[in-house]
């Protein structure tokens, strides 16, 4: 499909910006893991210390990186599934304010004014231009949805009355529904909370609300970003194992979207296990409810594997009666046609596969008291967000890139090997993380080179040594990986043009296929969401704003050990100290 | 839906619930449960440790920039092998993290509440506690030790 010199612009913009803006959140991936081990012994390196880089880590990796990657490729998946051009002056607004957002979230946390990590933090306070920055951002990224898909959803159906909504368009509208409300916490926590006692508007506000609003947004946000990796799962990846590649079930692809979305949000307790303040019974009912989050992965699993196999068995019909041979003839590494994106996709189910049972354990209600906050919490969801869900960006963002720019794939060598350096430095660091946060405590988020791991220091402690320098050689590989992906991205894109720049995708049809209207009813099923997540949140809202807090607190920054108010009126003190003193001498001369 | 599919679909259902009959087991048969909200102690302003009596003691853990008050100002306390100890946490500016290494006794001290467990030392040794949850620039070093004798 043809598209305007505007929207190839805009959405190459979307695939480009965020992947430059990925090379200082993976530089600071790497450097976290240099800090860690006391292979960089200090505060700060090269101007920006180690909780910022950490800020820098997060903020670009899951919020900045992921949101406006995930708005470009659905722009294309909508726009080539529907065979309907994009507005263009909606996506320029939406463009437009996802790029000053970053910006002013940007400046925030390079310049240190931000320094408190992707989860906020409050009391913690940073700079407002980091609250506005990140609430442009995600509702920039809320414009083409509301302004551009739905409407041309609308004309669609109405000129196709009798079929249901083309998988790929569906997967894409259930994860927007699902990002639209989970906005609304989170927004909920920074218009009422950050953003007026960063601006000093208000004096105190209430810590663990804070916090209960962040989690309700926090953790399904992570199925916003795995359910694009989900949508080229089920509709590109059995294109590409084979040309006659066939996705196994429809409605069980559906299926696992509509759970997605019931039970995606009820969930965010589970990051709170340790929280005070609210009752455990609350948290019991989150943590069944995670549990019914794992299912539809579980289906998906079993849905990608029986399409891996029907793709493969419609290649080579001599191998119909094989249970396992099978496996050896996916094309774990070849370079002719579509195939060389397997890789990415292979090497991000194999991480994911270890993804979905750590975090089953993450959810365990009081297993979680054994890893919680320890390293072994980032060593999971970097298998899951670093895992699956980067490595298939990585891929479409290759694609894309040589099909919106007309280009072949340069580098394909060095562009189908990224994947599998980047699944062994997971590998190693993940182990490294669970194993080391699980049997010892290892704690994460901490400068530990500093003090722990520092055998001058008198905090060392000697029996995290081995996991720490493990997880700098995972940490290298994945920087090597990410630098192989790079390179071929910005070959691509600067390669002269070959072809013509179109926006199309390899999108396979469905093996078992069935009208299923139940399923197809997006708008019952959102209802349903919303009442789910209200009334799962309304006891431990009341709980976080009511019961269990006895007063609120005031705002502090990450230098200083007293509030922000208190530190900024004695310094005035001091200066007017100074002042007068500077007075006297004049007066004495 | 095919019959493989019917298959995979209950064995994952099976699956989950055997997990979460464990689970529950666990936190309501072997009494292996997580904080809960506290709503009869109020927010304290200083660390303490109280002996109750034989090997029974109550701690006052306050968090703050950058250190464990566990007594009184000290960041290192004594108590004999063997000992119940019933632990409440504040926090008296940010939210920091306290893990007791070794034992299930990881919870948030966030300011303005108080979170409550109750942990038996039984095997003497040093007991580390590091602060988990970033709390600013000293975080790295916010630590404290429970000796047990």
């Amino acid at each position: 499909m043809q598209v305007s010199n505007a929207i190839k612009f805009i959405i190459l913009t979307e695939i480009v910006f965020p992947t430059l803006l990925l090379v200082f959140g993976i530089y600071h991936g790497v450097m976290q893991v240099l800090y860690r081990a006391g292979v960089i012994k200090a505060e700060s390196f090269l101007g920006i210390d180690y909780y910022q880089g950490l800020t820098l880590h997060g903020v670009i990796n899951v919020i900045v990186f992921t949101t406006i990657f995930i708005v470009g490729f659905s722009n294309a998946i909508v726009m080539y599934a529907l065979k309907k051009p994009l507005r263009e002056k909606v996506q320029w607004i939406a463009l437009g304010m996802m790029v000053i957002g970053t910006m002013m979230a940007a400046w925030a946390m390079f310049t240190g004014r931000a320094t408190v990590l992707y989860t906020f933090y409050p009391p913690l306070i940073a700079h407002w231009t980091f609250y506005l920055g990140a609430v442009l951002l995600v509702l920039g990224s809320l414009v083409p949805f509301f302004f551009d898909w739905i409407p041309s959803a609308i004309e669609w159906k109405r000129e196709n009355p009798d079929q249901k909504l083309p998988l790929a368009v569906f997967g894409t509208f259930v994860n927007f529904i699902l990002w639209t409300i989970m906005i609304v916490p989170v927004a909920v926590e920074i218009l009422f909370q950050l953003l007026p006692l960063s601006l000093g508007l208000v004096d105190e506000i209430n810590p663990l609300l804070a916090r209960t609003l962040f989690w309700f947004f926090g953790h399904p946000v992570v199925y916003f970003w795995l359910l694009p990796a989900y949508v080229a799962l089920y509709t590109i990846l059995p294109k590409i194992v084979s040309e006659k590649g066939k996705l196994y079930s429809d409605p069980a692809a559906r299926l696992a979207f509509i759970l997605f979305l019931i039970f995606s949000l009820p969930v965010g307790l589970h990051h709170q296990f340790t929280d005070p303040g609210i009752t455990n019974t609350w948290k019991l009912i989150h943590a069944l409810f995670t549990f019914g989050v794992a299912l539809p992965s579980m289906i998906t699993a079993f849905t990608v594997a029986a399409s891996l196999e029907y793709s493969v068995k419609a290649e080579h019909p001599e191998l119909k009666n094989s249970k396992f041979y099978w496996w050896t003839f996916l094309p774990y590494m070849r370079l002719e046609g579509n195939k060389w994106m397997f890789s990415y996709f292979f090497a991000g189910l194999v991480l994911f596969f270890f993804g979905g049972i750590t975090g089953i354990v993450n959810a365990s209600y009081n297993v979680n008291l054994v890893v919680h906050n320890t390293a072994y919490v980032p060593g999971h969801f970097h298998t899951t967000v670093g895992g699956l869900v980067l490595l298939v960006f990585f891929a479409m963002a290759l694609y894309m890139v040589s099909k919106l720019r007309g280009t072949e794939v340069k580098f394909k060598g060095l562009a189908v090997l990224a994947p599998y350096f980047w699944m062994q430095g997971m590998f190693m660091f993940s182990y490294a993380m669970m194993v080391g946060g699980v049997i010892t405590g290892f704690p994460r988020r901490t400068n530990t080179g500093l003090t722990y791991l520092n055998p001058d220091s008198p905090l060392y402690r000697p029996e995290w040594v081995g996991y720490a320098q493990l997880s700098v050689v995972g940490g290298v590989l994945l920087g090597i990986g990410f630098l192989f992906f790079f390179i071929s991205l910005m070959a691509t894109l600067f390669a002269p043009k070959v072809r013509e720049s179109v926006v199309e995708f390899p999108f396979a049809e469905a093996y078992h296929d069935a009208p299923a209207p139940m399923l197809n009813n997006l708008k019952t099923w959102t209802v349903a969401t919303i009442i789910l997540a209200v009334l799962s949140y309304i006891p431990p809202l009341y709980d976080a704003s009511v019961r269990g807090v006895f007063f609120k607190s005031p705002a502090y920054i990450e230098k200083y050990p007293m509030p922000l108010k208190q530190l900024q009126g004695s310094e005035k003190n001091t200066q007017e100290k100074e002042l007068s003193k500077a007075e006297k001498e004049v007066a004495q001369r | 839906m095919d019959r493989a599919e019917k298959t995979g679909l209950t064995f994952a259902i099976i699956l989950l619930l055997v997990f979460f009959s464990l689970i529950v087991y666990a936190a309501k048969g072997l009494k292996i449960d997580i904080p809960t909200c506290v709503t009869d102690v109020e927010p304290f302003q200083e660390g303490k440790l109280i002996k109750h009596g034989e090997k029974r003691y109550e701690l006052h853990i306050l968090a703050r920039m950058w250190f464990f008050d566990f007594n009184k100002g000290a960041t290192e306390i004594k108590i004999p092998a063997g000992s119940t100890v019933d632990i409440f946490v504040t926090s008296k500016d940010v939210v920091h993290g306290v893990h007791i290494q070794g034992t299930d006794f990881n919870i948030m001290a966030i300011p303005g509440t108080v979170g409550y467990m109750r942990v038996k030392f039984e095997k003497p040794g040093v007991y580390h506690v590091v602060c988990h949850e970033f709390c600013g620039v000293g975080h790295h070093a916010m630590q404290g030790k429970i000796i047990v004798e």
